[in-house]
């Protein structure tokens, strides 16, 4: 009896389980800390630094890397390539639960965060950008659960709320789209209010268009990025149909990407050209902006263009890899290195490790979930009861499959 | 670089002047890009 308690007890303790049991435990103790000793307990957060960490990261990061989701449905519904058709449910997943946790860290964020709802419920402020923001995920944050839930009721077998939301998808997607294109750059916006706080190398009067476009070239890699993963680590969750199309999918999205990312680098040329920032480059935070530039935006985009020209799959995921990092990167620029960048350094911003807890709290409570959702729904294969989708012979324009996977 | 501005408006002729400069730079540049993106896409049609 006892050796089989012992087996039970070995079977779950893999490597995997006792790290992610370590981060909840963690992520519990300072939540802990968080909702009883305030944020001063837990965060280094001044009045010079009203938004940390959880903001640039959590925020800002989240939501440009969840923008796989209105880029992949656009592309199949909108645009019409029904090749990406496999790659929507997957994209549309990851982008309800970035989304979700991104609404999930600003409690923590918050001073009050049980008043949240007061901007659109109790007390307006309609000519904020923050209240764009704030708008715009709440209402995107319930398009993508809408959007997600077909998938919930397939797996519950309940058909006819279904079958209604399955046709209102054109209607999702565009209204999913439009939001995206508000909120995307108004989080540039949000910026635009502090002009003498900002190193001129990254404040621009375009900080806005920077954003979206960004977050365009970040959609497409985080859904090649988190497709090689999925591969990796649910391969036998997916059917015939979505591992026929997931190498189209990899091509058509790194070219999408290379060429996003070459207009993004030219419009960053553009706005230094017309502030005429060009002296700052010779500067400390001019190496800076330019390794962000150079080697985590024009060089992606050529590795991309290498990659697809030479049909090299493993370039292309190394890549998204790297272009899912120059994102962060730049998200951090933005909101930490070059916000309040004249102060002296003991007054300049340093986390609590309180604050990197919660971050990667965060990043595993999504992981765990995407686990959950992705093993028992049909997200990688179509329900057998509501096919719809039926695998398409590779037609004469489109790439030949290849079977590389991270190099193996 | 190196430019004195007594106006707003010497400012703005010399900065839009060198940004039409270089969007005849830019669209050549994404167009050879484009085409260097597609080059070999006819090599891997399934014939």
């Amino acid at each position: 009896m006892s050796t089989l308690k012992t087996e039970n007890l070995k079977q779950y303790l893999t490597p995997f389980n006792i790290v992610v049991g370590i981060i909840l435990l963690l992520g519990g103790f300072v939540t802990i800390l968080r909702f009883t000793k305030g944020l001063g307990a837990v965060t280094n957060l001044t009045d010079n630094y009203p938004w940390g960490l959880w903001i640039s990261f959590d925020l800002l990061c989240g939501v440009a890397l969840a923008a796989g989701g209105y880029t992949t449905s656009a592309a199949c519904y909108v645009f019409g390539l029904k090749r990406f058709h496999s790659a929507v449910r997957p994209a549309i997943l990851t982008a309800f639960l970035g989304y979700a946790l991104v609404v999930f860290a600003l409690h923590y964020d918050v001073g009050r965060p049980w008043r949240l709802p007061y901007p659109f419920f109790v007390q307006s402020g309609p000519t904020s950008v923050l209240f764009e923001v704030g708008l715009c995920v709440f209402l995107y944050l319930i398009t993508l659960f809408i959007e997600w839930v077909p998938s919930a009721l397939e797996w519950l077998g309940i058909r006819k709320p279904r079958d209604i939301i399955v046709k209102a998808t054109l209607a999702l997607t565009i209204f999913g789209v439009v939001l995206s294109t508000m909120h995307q750059s108004s989080l540039g916006a949000l910026f635009l209010i502090a002009p003498s706080k900002m190193h001129p190398l990254w404040y621009s009067s375009y900080i806005p268009l920077f954003f979206f476009v960004s977050s365009i070239a970040a959609g497409l890699s985080m859904v090649i990025f988190e497709s090689t993963l999925s591969h990796h680590f649910m391969h036998d969750k997916m059917d015939e149909t979505y591992l026929k199309e997931h190498d189209g999918v990899t091509y058509g999205f790194a070219k999408g990407a290379a060429m996003v990312l070459v207009l993004y680098f030219f419009i960053k040329v553009v706005g230094i050209t017309l502030d005429n920032n060009w002296s700052y480059l010779l500067t400390g935070y001019g190496a800076w902006f330019l390794v962000e530039l150079l080697g985590f935006v024009a060089l992606p985009a050529f590795l991309y263009a290498i990659a697809v020209r030479e049909k090299n799959l493993t370039l292309i995921r190394w890549t998204a890899a790297l272009t899912v990092l120059g994102i962060v990167l730049n998200r951090f620029n933005v909101s930490l290195v070059a916000f309040n960048w004249h102060l002296p350094p003991e007054m300049r911003y340093f986390p609590r490790w309180h604050e990197f807890v919660i971050s990667i709290f965060v990043v595993t409570v999504g992981l765990l979930v995407f686990r959950f959702i992705a093993s028992r729904m049909p997200i990688f294969y179509e329900h057998p009861e509501f096919k719809e989708h039926e695998p398409r012979d590779l037609e004469e324009h489109e790439l030949k499959p290849h079977p590389q996977t991270w190099g193996h | 670089m190196g430019n004195e501005f007594y106006t707003l408006h010497d400012f703005m002729l010399f900065t839009k002047g060198a940004v039409y400069y270089l969007m005849g730079v830019i669209v050549l540049s994404i167009l050879g890009f484009w085409l260097y993106i597609t080059g070999r896409d006819e090599d891997n049609l399934i014939k």
